[in-house]
């Protein structure tokens, strides 16, 4: 009878990879959506100033 | 920026329940593979973004097209958006592939016509967004990334279909496999109950993050839209 082998080891780095790509895109979008807001309150502000100049 | 909707709030929320559930099904309820042994789970993940990644693709060619048709911007955000998400979801059926491909194939990686049409359409798709960041005019940009996806989209039938039509070793799991394919097994009940909640699983997980990636969008136009009016 053969024996099932061992390959448990494949199968945890592979889930580990699935969720840190999915973690790292996640975190990407998080990041990407905190500095546009950050931008859009400096371009915000920035654009009053001008107004108040004109 | 919009305040986040609350139907939004509810899909991440079930988004994380379905990708755990997926995960105890994949790795806990589903029996044992005999022949290859446990990194046959690989499969229900591997499968489940295989999925979501070619239907992304897809989608953004259907986008492509919208945009073509009617130049609303919003198609626009919507093919980056799948675009994106699909390429990540691309990235992790081939990492996973390749990881099962060790122990059952005895390499890491061959030039199969699967995993290469597989490779090949991941590269297009990355070469994507570097094209488009060389595009200033947001027009441009957006008529030029409608006209890719449309071409690049050609890419998910044909990596879908390769397997149906040529000699591979890449096993089928709908449908007739070719004689020369290594690594196919018959799924049992539960195997089979892991395996299409995975797909659904991912579904879910798709529309959300697609979701957010248009939210994203759209706060980038508004900066981009902002410093052009700045600049003037």
């Amino acid at each position: 009878m053969e024996i099932t082998p061992d390959t448990s080891g494949y199968m945890i780095a592979g889930y580990i990879i699935t969720f840190l790509t999915m973690g790292i895109y996640v975190f990407s979008i998080y990041q990407r959506n905190k500095n546009l807001k950050q931008d859009l309150e400096t371009l915000k502000s920035l654009g009053t100033k001008k107004t108040k100049k004109k | 920026m919009q305040s986040k909707p609350i139907v939004l709030s509810i899909l991440d929320v079930v988004s994380i329940i379905v990708l755990g559930v997926a995960a105890y099904l994949a790795l806990v309820f589903a029996p044992t593979e005999l022949v290859m042994g446990d990194v046959q789970r690989v499969f229900y993940f591997h499968v489940g973004t295989a999925w979501v990644g070619l239907l992304g693709f897809i989608l953004a060619a259907i986008a492509g097209i919208a945009y073509l048709a009617t130049k609303d911007m919003k198609w626009d955000r919507f093919e980056v958006a799948a675009v994106e998400v699909s390429t990540m979801f691309f990235f992790i059926t081939i990492v996973l592939g390749s990881i099962w491909a060790r122990p059952v194939w005895n390499t890491w990686w061959t030039w199969d016509p699967r995993l290469t049409t597989a490779a090949v359409t991941e590269l297009i798709y990355i070469a994507y967004f570097m094209l488009r960041q060389g595009i200033e005019d947001p027009e441009k940009r957006a008529r030029f990334g409608a006209v890719y996806t449309l071409l690049g989209g050609l890419s998910a039938p044909i990596t879908f279909m390769v397997i149906r039509l040529f000699r591979t070793i890449h096993p089928v799991v709908i449908g007739s496999q070719s004689a020369e394919a290594e690594g196919g097994f018959s799924m049992t009940t539960d195997m089979r109950a892991a395996f299409f909640f995975s797909l659904f699983a991912f579904t879910i997980i798709f529309i959300d993050l697609i979701w957010h990636r248009i939210r994203l969008g759209r706060l980038q136009d508004k900066v981009e839209e902002l410093k052009l009016n700045l600049s003037l």
